[in-house]
This record gives structure tokens, C-alpha cells and sequence, in this order.
């Protein structure tokens, strides 16, 4: 038991050491809402994709009719949000992992949720203006 | 800390907790792999395609939005995706995003603690490569048939 004990040189208690350094705060909150919204995703993007293939050459009384019919418009403002969710915390890991500088990390991740937010909204507006 | 004479010694550079340097395994990182490997080909494939995925979000924002705009602007989307640029990132679009979703289902497979095994793993992913291929496929035959 003594040899595989860690020896610490310091008398800081490991959680001294680590505190501030970090993480520890929304970590699994973040990859879980990441799980839960791929599964939400799931069967919305089978739906979507496949509803998109059957009206290349829709005109535009029968694309906004379609967006319009409350079915359709429920489930796109589900896809939207889930989707954006889902965009936001994969788009923030991949910076995370890739961009050091705390200012340049932190700048990025905030211009990334602040586009998403807001492309997420201009798309909600679109789906109720043409549904409402 | 000696110098590195040997290039594995690379992964082997750790930092304590105050910043200290300390001889340890590191988890091997892009020096550590070969990127031609099916398995970190595909993991690589999956961030790309998330990426990717994420300009195909911006581009189905544009045509709702254009949609909501009115008749005109929704042509000039419609003219876009239907040119040939348009057709060819959408076909691109369609095959990254099936690919995405399929290696999503199998890292929820694996986030319930199966398929790590490594016959098992490559099952897994050659079926991600044909899935994509297939869906990617139907997708399109169903799109010519409705454009016939």
C-alpha cells in the first residue's frame, strides 16, 4: 500500500493545486447535452433530409406552404434547436482543443455562440413568420 | 530532464499541476498515430463533418430565411442550390452529414460502454462507410426522381 501511495513535495492538498486551473464546473452537463441532443437529432435529420430530397424544384407557394403545415413547422423549430445546440457545444470542443491563448480561446467560443444564437433565431423567426 | 534523443520521448513530457516538468506518458496525440488507420481516419472524419455540417446549418437558414423574405429572394436561394456549385456542395453536404450521423449512433454505442473491441471497432466503422455511401445515394435517387 505504501509503494503505490503518491508522494506529494508540497503542502498544498491537490485540490489547492488544481483549483483555478480549470474545467470541473458545467464538464458533464456539456457532454451529456451533447449525447441528448444527437439523439433528438436522430430521427429529426432522417426526417428533414429526406423531406428536402422530395422538393428540389418546389416553387415558393409550396415551399412556404409546406413550412407553414403546423407538423412541418413543429418539427423544424425542434431540428433548429437542437441543432444549434448540438452545432454550439461541438464547434466549442473543437476550439477548446485546438486554440491556447485564453483570450483567443474564450473570444472564439463567444463569436461561435453568438452566431449560432443568433442564426438559430433568424431561422425561428423564419419558420413562425411563414407558419403564424 | 535530459535531452530527447529518441522521438517517442516526445509523448513522454508531462507538466505537473504548478508547471513542473515531469517524465510520464502523455495521451499520444497526432505524432503518436497513423492517420491512415481506418479507426483515427474515421474519428478525424467525425470532427470534419461536424464542421462541415455546421456551414450546411448556415445555408438552410438562408433558404428558410429567404422562404419568410418572400418569393424573389427565395428564387435567388433556389437559383443557388440548384447551379452547379450549389448541387455539388449539396451533395458533399449530404454525404457529410450522413456520415456524421452514422458515426454519431456508433459513439452513442460506445458511450454505453460496447463495442470497444478492436474486430468489433472496424465492423463498426467499414458499416459507417457503406451506411454513408448508401444513404448518401438514396438521398440523391430520391431527389432525381422527385426533379424528373
Amino acid at each position: 500500500m505504501a509503494d503505490t501511495a503518491p508522494t506529494l513535495r508540497t503542502l498544498r492538498t491537490p485540490l489547492g493545486r488544481v483549483r483555478g486551473l480549470g474545467a470541473a464546473k458545467g464538464g458533464t452537463h456539456h457532454w451529456w447535452m451533447q449525447r441528448v441532443t444527437s439523439i433528438a437529432l436522430l430521427p429529426l435529420t432522417l426526417w428533414l433530409v429526406f423531406s428536402l430530397a422530395g422538393m428540389p424544384d418546389s416553387t415558393w407557394q409550396e415551399v412556404t406552404s409546406w413550412i407553414g403545415r403546423p407538423f412541418n413547422a413543429v418539427l423544424l423549430l425542434a431540428f433548429l434547436a437542437a441543432a444549434f445546440h448540438h452545432t454550439a457545444a461541438g464547434l466549442q470542443v473543437v476550439i477548446e482543443d485546438y486554440l491556447r491563448p485564453e483570450l483567443a480561446r474564450m473570444g472564439a467560443i463567444l463569436a461561435v455562440k453568438g452566431a449560432c444564437a443568433l442564426l438559430w433565431l433568424a431561422a425561428t423567426l423564419a419558420v413562425l413568420r411563414i407558419a403564424v | 530532464m535530459s535531452k530527447i534523443t529518441d522521438a517517442r520521448e516526445a509523448v513522454m513530457v508531462g507538466r505537473r499541476s504548478d508547471g513542473s516538468l515531469v517524465r510520464r506518458p502523455l495521451s499520444p496525440h497526432l505524432q503518436a498515430y497513423d492517420m491512415l488507420q481506418l479507426t483515427s481516419a474515421l474519428s478525424i472524419a467525425h470532427r470534419i463533418t461536424g464542421v462541415v455540417w455546421s456551414l450546411g446549418l448556415a445555408f438552410l437558414v438562408w433558404w428558410l430565411v429567404a422562404a419568410a423574405a418572400g418569393e424573389a429572394p427565395f428564387g435567388k436561394a433556389q437559383w443557388f442550390f440548384g447551379s452547379f456549385l450549389g448541387v455539388l456542395g449539396l451533395m458533399g453536404l449530404t454525404a457529410a452529414a450522413w456520415y456524421h450521423t452514422l458515426a454519431g449512433l456508433r459513439h452513442l454505442w460506445w458511450d454505453s460502454g460496447r463495442g470497444f473491441d478492436l474486430p468489433t471497432t472496424y465492423l463498426t466503422g467499414r458499416a459507417v462507410l457503406i451506411g454513408t455511401g448508401a444513404l448518401t445515394a438514396l438521398t440523391w435517387l430520391m431527389l432525381l426522381i422527385a426533379w424528373i
